[in-house]
């Protein structure tokens, strides 16, 4: 039996259009926004500390390799990644610098009270204006940011043990290598 | 017959939370209607499918306070709307820049009128070909029992 192959183009059409929107289901989550500021300066900022009067600024996130993680009372996930971060401080011996979004510092500090303070300090952000420079969408979210003051990766949602294996840990390896 | 009054009151009543409003002063209406306009074309990073206009996420809010602060800058549309791309990439522009990567999204729609176009147009012209009326003479006399030399 002979078959008219141009009836079999609108199968194959078909079956590429499936493939096309199967592609969909891959993406594993629909909320992940590729970051623009890969590779792009940490903005500038002038803020103050949440447990003293300093103000800081963008020259003290310089120097060392930082993660520099968006945190804040209200939100779940914060204090679900927190053991992990304190340890990551703790036994990793990487920098942390919280930014404290959009949270009232009164609650924030009760809150590091609480659950322990792993970081060096922290950026009080109430009005969340440095979060939408970094591109900040919600909390919490991490960056590595190099010891130029470049950020050279972006995590968001919960910093957990398998975060840090897979991505976090060979991020700062390959910075700390690159020196 | 209290509750049928009840309910008809929280029919009528609008429903307050349904788009967020904010407070925001401007100078003069030109504006208040940029405002708006802006507003409307930011997709909220956090909820996906809805405008910084319509989201009450907190972080649409903070755009929101970030356009209308730019705006009293006295920033350009093109500049606010550069600002947020700077930040949050074609995700949270409704109307996506023509540039390498999402030119998929605005020519595939050409592509495929014009593959319509020339599958119509061989289509067409395959017919045009084929389209005269193809009698087997030979075939039609052996059914009618006519002999050859008859017809001729």
């Amino acid at each position: 039996m002979t078959l008219n192959k141009s009836l079999l183009i609108p199968l194959v059409v078909f079956v590429l259009l499936i493939l096309l929107l199967g592609l969909g289901f891959t993406l594993k989550d629909p909320h992940f926004l590729p970051s623009e500021l890969i590779d792009k300066p940490f903005p500038e900022f002038s803020l103050v500390d949440l447990e003293s009067a300093q103000t800081r600024t963008r020259e003290d996130v310089l120097g060392d390799i930082v993660l520099v993680n968006v945190w804040a009372t209200w939100c779940p996930n914060c204090l679900i990644e927190h053991p992990e971060l304190t340890r990551i401080a703790a036994d990793e011996g990487v920098t942390l610098v919280g930014v404290n979004y959009n949270d009232e510092s009164v609650k924030a500090r009760r809150w590091l009270q609480r659950h322990g303070d792993p970081y060096s300090f922290h950026i009080v952000d109430n009005e969340g204006r440095l979060a939408i420079d970094l591109g900040v969408y919600g909390a919490p979210e991490t960056f590595v940011v190099d010891q130029q003051g470049v950020i050279r990766y972006r995590h968001v949602g919960p910093v957990t043990r398998d975060v840090w294996q897979r991505t976090l840990a060979p991020v700062i390896d390959l910075l700390e290598s690159g020196v | 017959m209290k509750s049928l009054l009840s309910l008809l009151i929280l029919l009528i009543i609008p429903p307050i939370s349904m788009a967020a409003i904010d407070a925001y002063q401007f100078p003069n209406d030109e504006l208040s209607v940029r405002y708006h306009e802006l507003i409307a074309q930011l997709r909220c990073p956090q909820c996906l499918n809805t405008n910084i206009s319509g989201s009450d996420a907190m972080i649409a809010k903070d755009l929101r306070s970030e356009t209308h602060r730019l705006l009293l800058d006295g920033k350009t549309d093109d500049e606010i709307l550069d600002f947020m791309h700077e930040r949050y990439g074609d995700f949270i522009l409704y109307n996506p820049r023509v540039t390498l990567g999402t030119a998929v999204l605005w020519f595939a729609p050409l592509l495929f009128v014009l593959i319509a176009l020339v599958t119509l147009v061989s289509i067409v012209r395959r017919r045009l070909v084929l389209g005269k009326p193809e009698v087997d003479v030979e075939q039609l006399n052996a059914l009618l029992g006519k002999h050859e030399g008859e017809q001729r």
